[in-house]
Order: structure tokens, then C-alpha cells, then sequence
């Protein structure tokens, strides 16, 4: 059991007592056992350096089992400190060697270097590749340097002064005053001032007051709250129990989504960390401060993300919002005045607190504040997490960062805001990306997922794929959204079957009026975004679907088929063994024929073919 | 069925009717999915109306209530995984399988499912099994990985 901090003195003592023996020049391997990393078979690499780090006597080398370090394209990712060399895709049997030359001689594995994809230049420091050098990573830097599971380490990097500071030397009202000086925007989708909801809920009445992280990351490609909390848990937590004191909470939830099991894990586990050392429950510090989080888990609702449904979900009821001339900062949870912020808003709260609102407020453009977490996924060459500045463009991002479009396709769009925001073609490329910039082009914030789509993406698919995911996930109070959406998905449907009308595109465009009018929540209001966005800016795409019953991406299944070209067929019957619809038929050392009734378009047969015999029309 | 099992959940929850959602959760843990004679249980010792009861265990995804089988699987319809050809892995698992999302294997092998985003989005297309996630999938590692939990 750990020792109880009883105020800021201990916690001083304690920080000093863990960073006494660290020596700048010692060596030390940071693993990344984040997510991403884990589907690459991390934990294996782990296991294995530990082994071999013991059988070489090398006791002294610190092995540090961090969150997500964000470039997981290139998972297993290690870094080697203290020269910061960088190793990606390493697998278990790279790491005698790794031990043999780098940890012991110093030499440098060049096969294990990151080689820059657009200047075949091999990089062996983290500083100094293209992903990183661009980024400000004020959050996920810190993933790096901790173990998420270790309240220590946390404690060693500075963790928990910015609450103690807040606790014995300014008022709640001043801790207010410093978010708001700092501009703080929620970075959850809406990019509502964070300090405004703080004020009205301070200010309002009734006992007890909520605070409530929302942790429910419903957008589909968005993974940024997932890291944060998988690798930085603490961070989080310090940020909840700032905003309670300042909002004057003794109260706190984090809802948390059932689909992330290893960030429920680590939060428990951080919540109980922290209830040891008094930095949770009664008498914080020892300071006259209370205040306590619950855990509630998410059952798999997307609208369960919109604060009044969340609100629901956590007093056990079915997650449907309700309308918002009620704020929930005077009547939220249990009609008590309730905070909500995502993750990534509370985690940015400590960091305003230790930089000082004036240099956070130096940072981003001058309405949007600080750094931003993007996902940027999809066809891209530098998958991964990204933190920039807010005020970047996408080009920036895209390609300084995300080093450009996978097998050197053409870029074609970048979706932001999840299922509420909208596409950007390639000449909004130079926008500069911050809340109210992505909103005029017709997108959104959101709450950070930027995927990238290049020439083999149809637009009319992505629309019809965001469309269909959310009459799904629509909780069916509103008749516009209920119903208005199902007849969007029948009509994008119908259009990618080959089917559509030429007065489609209009009764697609009435029918996201009236979302956008009828809708109580930003599930509906926003919906249509995506098919707007995509109508506006890829309108020839839709007229080819309709008029020419052609998808130029060749995409959409009914618009497509395989074809086996006789002349270069040799029987091999490679695609007739792997086939899963058995829609391929013919004799070894004949020609085969592919029976489109049969045929799924899973392109197996395409991708086994050694002859390139098969053909995609 | 044992009940007494149902009965440690709901004091564990100090027999708090705010917390069905998470008492539904861990029903579902302990049980794989949540049996009638169980909701029924509930409703009577937390004096809910069984409707309502229903009402949230289907309203949201991750509660099943019929049985699911020894392996779920469950294939990532997130964003990511779409532009990178998750509707194909789909339809190359439904052929194998021959189920439909939300449908068992009749041997009760396998149940499959679709989520929405699993977070994993740099490694995209992916499937989870029983927890664990496969990224980078194809068509053809997808036969191969439902082929691998086939007979185990």
C-alpha cells in the first residue's frame, strides 16, 4: 500500500525521491504496447528483451512498457535512450541483436532504420523523421515517457503539481479565469469554451455538481481518446479533479466505451493509484478539497457520445438525447448542473495550468487554441496519431507528416469530423485547420478523425457508408432522423446499384434540410454532411453512378465484375481453390470462367492470380 | 440456471436501478448473453417493468440475447477499416461462415458481429476475436484466421 500524500510537500518530496537516481546518460528502451502495436505482436517483443536483457546480466537497463507513441504504421516501435534511436517493425527475433549491437556496442541496426518514403533516406533518430519533427506533441509526447500503469512515473514527469498548485494557490474563480484566458475549446466535436461551461455551472444551483469525462470515442476511424487514456490515464484524471475544484464537484464520472478493454483497464487501475496516494477521495492532498470518479461502461451506442444521452446511459436508462434549451451545465445528470468534456479537453487542462494560460494561449490560431489530436488513417503512408498546432493545413498534415498518399495513388479527399463532418477535395489542401476554418468548408472538427481516401474511393460509397451508419445508430426519437435517414441510405443505395434518377440528388438535398431542421440531437442536425459535402464538391462522380451506371472508382458491387481473360489464363486453378462462393469453375490446365450470379467481388481470385489473368470492370 | 450468481451481481450494484447498464454488463460477462429467466429476475428483484428492462438490453449493441457461440467475431466497420475494404472482409466472412452478422454458427463455434470502430484504425481492415484484433487483413488472411478458431 502506498503512502498517503497529505499535501504538497509530500508530493514534492515523493517527485524528488523518484527522479533522484535517474541519470541523464543511463540507457533505456521505450516499448510502445499501445493498441496498434499490440495487433503487430509487441508484448512478444517485450517478453523477449526482457529475457535476453536478464541472460546478458544487464539488470541495468530500464525497459519502459509505454501507451501509444502514435506511428502505428510502423508498429512494433521501440526507441532506444538515451541517444533516441528509433526501431520499427521489430519483431521478437531482431532483439539478440538488438541487445548485442545497440544496447551493449553502441552500433546503430541499419535493416531496423526508418527509411523516409519520399527521400529513400534512411533516419536512425526519433527527432529527426518527418512524422515527428512536425508534430508538438504536448500530450502524446508524454505517452513515451511513462508507463500508464505506474502513478510513479506519472508523479516523476511533473504529474499532479498543476492539481496541487490549483489547490493551495489559486481560488476556483481564478482557475476558471486561467481556462478561459488559455481559450480552451472542447475538443470533443462541438468546440464549445470549456470555461464557459465551467462558469455557468459553478454558478448554478443545486448539490452535488457532476463533473463527466466522456470517453465514449463513437466516430468511426477516431482513436485519439483511446491513446490518451491507454497511455496517460493520470493525465485525465488530474484534469477532472481541476475542473471539479474549480466547478466546486465532488462527484465525477469517466463513460467509458465498452469496445476499449485495455483502456478501461488502465483507468481503473489509475483510479485506484490515485486513492492510494489521497490524490482521489476525501481531504485531497490534505488540502479541504473531495472529490471522487466513478467508472460506467458504454454498451456499444454511438448517440451514447452526445452529452444529454450519455447522461441517460450513466442513470440506466437507454441512451436518447433530449432538447438542449436545457443546458446540461444547470440540469445534467440526475437534473443536477452537470461538465461534460471528452478526454482529450480534460487531459489539456493540466497543461494549461503548468505552462501558464499566456503560452498555451501563443499556441494555435486566434480562436482555436493549443494542439489538436488527429487520427489520420486510411490511405495514407504514415497511418498513426498526430498533435499539431491548431492553424496547420492539411497539406501539413497529410504530407509533411503523413509522408502522402499510400503506393503513390492520387489523393482524392480527407474526411474530418466523423459521421457529422464532410469531405475536403484536393484543392482545400491548403486550409488551415482549426474549428471554425474546417466548419466554412462545409466539414468539421469533430472530434479528430482525418481520413484520407485516394483514387479507389467513391464518394457516393463513403457518403452511402456514413448514411447507413448512422440510421443504424439513430436512437429513433426523431421522426426526420428516424425515417429521413433511411430513406437517404435507400436512395444512396439505390444510385450505387445502378439504379438511380436524375431527380435523386434533389430529394437528397430536401431530405438533409429537413434533418438539419428536425432534429433534436447533432446526430441528425449534422447528418447530412457528409452527403452534402460530397454532392458539392464530387458532384460528376454521382451524375456517373446515375447517368452512366458506372462506378469510376470501381467500388460499388453492383457496378462492378470480375472477368477471367481466356488468353492468359493456364488453368493453374489457383482462384478456383480459393474462391469462397465457389463462383469459379473449370478443369485444372483449362481455362476458368467466373459465374457472376455466384461471384461476392471479395477479388480473391484477382489477388491470387499469378498470370493477371482476372480483370476488374 | 443459477441465480445466485445474478444475485451477487445485483448486491455487488447495492441493488441500484441506475446501474441496469452496468448490471446487464456484468450479467452478460458471466453468462455470454442475457437469458430470459435472468432478465426476468431482475425485473422482479429491482421492481423494473420488464419492457424497460428489454428496452435497454436491446437498445444498445453490445447486449445479446440469445446465445452466442464459443468465438465472437466481430468485423470493424469503422471508417478506416471502410476505405481500406472492410465490405468485402465482411462478405468474404459471411460466405464462409454462411451466417449473417448477429447470427451463430449452427455448431455454436462462431458468432458474427460488426462494430463500429474498434480503435485500431492504423491497421485497418481488422477483425477482433474473443477480444484480440487482427489488422491488415485480406480476403484471403481473412479465410485463413476463421479457419484457425474453426477447430478450436
Amino acid at each position: 500500500m502506498a503512502k498517503r500524500l497529505l499535501s504538497w510537500n509530500d508530493l514534492k518530496t515523493l517527485q524528488k525521491e523518484l527522479t533522484k537516481n535517474i541519470n541523464p546518460k543511463s540507457r533505456w528502451i521505450a516499448i510502445c504496447e499501445g493498441t496498434g502495436c499490440r495487433v503487430y505482436g509487441c508484448l512478444d517483443v517485450s517478453k523477449a528483451l526482457e529475457q535476453e536483457l536478464q541472460k546478458q546480466g544487464l539488470n541495468n537497463v530500464k525497459i519502459m512498457h509505454t501507451g501509444c507513441h502514435g506511428f502505428c504504421e510502423r508498429g512494433t516501435l521501440m526507441v532506444i535512450h538515451p541517444e533516441g534511436i528509433f526501431y520499427s517493425r521489430v519483431k521478437p527475433e531482431d532483439v539478440v541483436e538488438i541487445v548485442e549491437k545497440t544496447i551493449k556496442n553502441n552500433q546503430v541496426i541499419e535493416r531496423l532504420v526508418y527509411v523516409d518514403p519520399q527521400t529513400s533516406k534512411k533516419i536512425p533518430y526519433e527527432k529527426d523523421i518527418p512524422f515527428y519533427k512536425f508534430q508538438k506533441r504536448m500530450l502524446l509526447g508524454q505517452n513515451q515517457k511513462i508507463s500508464p500503469t505506474s502513478i510513479n512515473d506519472y508523479i516523476a514527469i511533473g504529474g499532479y503539481q498543476a492539481l496541487a498548485k490549483v489547490l493551495f494557490e489559486m481560488t476556483p474563480e481564478q482557475v476558471i479565469s486561467e481556462v478561459k484566458t488559455a481559450g480552451l475549446r472542447g475538443r470533443g466535436g462541438g468546440g464549445f469554451a470549456a470555461a464557459r461551461k465551467w462558469e455557468s455551472s459553478r454558478k448554478a444551483s443545486g448539490e452535488p455538481k457532476y463533473i463527466i469525462c466522456n470517453a465514449d470515442e463513437g466516430d468511426p476511424g477516431a482513436y485519439m481518446d483511446r491513446s490518451v487514456v491507454e497511455g496517460n490515464p493520470h493525465s485525465v484524471i488530474e484534469g477532472m479533479i481541476i475542473g471539479a475544484y474549480a466547478v466546486g464537484s465532488s462527484d465525477g464520472y469517466i463513460y467509458i466505451r465498452h469496445e476499449y478493454p485495455l483502456a478501461l483497464h488502465h483507468i481503473t487501475e489509475a483510479i485506484k493509484q490515485a486513492h492510494e496516494y489521497g490524490l482521489l477521495g476525501e481531504n485531497i492532498l490534505g488540502s479541504k478539497f473531495t472529490f471522487d470518479i466513478k467508472i460506467s461502461r458504454g454498451g456499444g451506442a454511438f448517440v451514447a457520445g452526445e452529452s444529454s444521452a450519455l447522461m441517460q446511459s450513466i442513470e440506466g436508462r437507454v441512451a436518447e438525447p433530449r432538447a438542449k434549451y436545457v443546458h446540461m451545465a444547470e440540469h445534467g445528470l440526475y437534473n443536477k448542473p452537470t461538465v461534460l468534456n471528452n478526454v482529450e479537453t480534460w487531459a489539456n487542462v493540466p497543461l494549461i495550468i503548468n505552462m501558464g494560460s499566456a503560452a498555451y494561449g501563443k499556441i494555435g490560431t486566434e480562436n482555436s487554441k493549443g494542439t489538436k489530436i488527429f487520427s489520420l488513417v486510411g490511405k495514407i503512408n504514415n497511418t498513426g496519431l498526430v498533435e499539431v498546432p491548431m492553424g496547420v493545413t492539411l497539406k501539413q498534415i497529410i504530407y509533411d507528416i503523413g509522408g502522402g498518399i499510400k503506393q503513390g495513388k492520387k489523393f482524392k479527399a480527407v474526411q474530418t469530423g466523423g459521421p457529422s463532418g464532410g469531405v475536403l477535395p484536393a484543392d482545400k489542401l491548403d486550409l488551415a485547420v482549426d474549428f471554425d476554418r474546417l466548419t466554412e468548408a462545409g466539414s468539421m472538427m469533430g472530434s479528430g478523425g482525418m481520413i484520407v481516401m485516394d483514387e479507389d474511393n467513391c464518394m457516393v460509397d463513403v457518403a452511402k457508408y456514413f448514411i447507413g451508419f448512422l440510421q443504424e445508430e439513430s436512437c429513433g426519437k426523431c421522426v426526420p432522423c428516424r425515417e429521413g435517414l433511411k430513406r437517404m441510405f435507400e436512395i444512396l443505395n439505390k444510385i450505387t446499384d445502378g439504379k438511380g434518377e436524375e431527380s435523386d440528388m434533389q430529394t437528397l438535398d430536401d431530405l438533409s434540410q429537413l434533418l438539419n431542421d428536425g432534429s433534436l440531437c447533432g446526430l441528425g442536425n449534422t447528418a447530412q454532411n457528409p452527403v452534402l459535402s460530397t454532392i458539392k464538391y464530387f458532384r460528376d462522380e454521382y451524375e456517373v453512378h446515375i447517368r452512366d451506371k458506372k462506378c469510376p472508382a470501381k467500388v460499388c458491387k453492383a457496378l462492378i465484375r470480375y472477368q477471367i481473360n481466356k488468353d492468359k489464363c493456364t488453368g493453374c486453378y489457383l482462384c478456383f481453390k480459393n474462391c469462397p462462393s465457389n463462383a469459379i469453375t473449370g478443369q485444372i490446365k483449362q481455362k476458368h470462367e467466373i459465374h457472376q450470379d455466384k461471384c461476392i467481388k471479395c477479388g480473391i481470385c484477382y489477388d491470387v492470380c499469378k498470370f493477371d489473368a482476372v480483370t476488374k470492370e | 440456471m443459477d441465480l445466485t450468481k445474478v444475485d451477487k451481481i445485483l448486491t455487488n450494484h447495492k441493488n441500484d436501478k441506475a446501474m441496469l447498464v452496468a448490471i446487464l454488463q456484468d450479467v452478460q460477462d458471466e453468462f455470454r448473453y442475457l437469458p430470459k429467466e435472468v432478465l426476468n429476475h431482475i425485473s422482479k428483484s429491482l421492481n423494473i417493468p420488464l419492457p424497460e428492462i428489454y428496452d435497454v438490453s436491446t437498445f444498445y449493441k453490445a447486449f445479446s440475447l440469445k446465445p452466442r457461440g464459443k468465438h465472437i467475431c466481430s468485423i470493424c466497420m469503422g471508417t478506416a477499416c471502410h476505405v481500406r475494404g472492410a465490405p468485402v472482409i465482411l462478405e468474404t466472412a459471411k460466405t464462409h461462415l454462411k451466417i449473417e452478422p448477429g447470427q451463430n454458427t449452427p455448431n455454436m463455434q462462431y458468432t458474427l458481429n460488426t462494430v463500429n470502430c474498434v480503435g485500431a484504425c492504423a491497421v485497418g481492415p481488422v477483425i477482433q476475436v474473443d477480444g484480440s484484433l487482427y489488422g491488415n487483413l485480406t480476403s484471403m488472411k481473412t479465410i485463413q484466421l476463421l479457419k484457425k478458431f474453426e477447430k478450436d
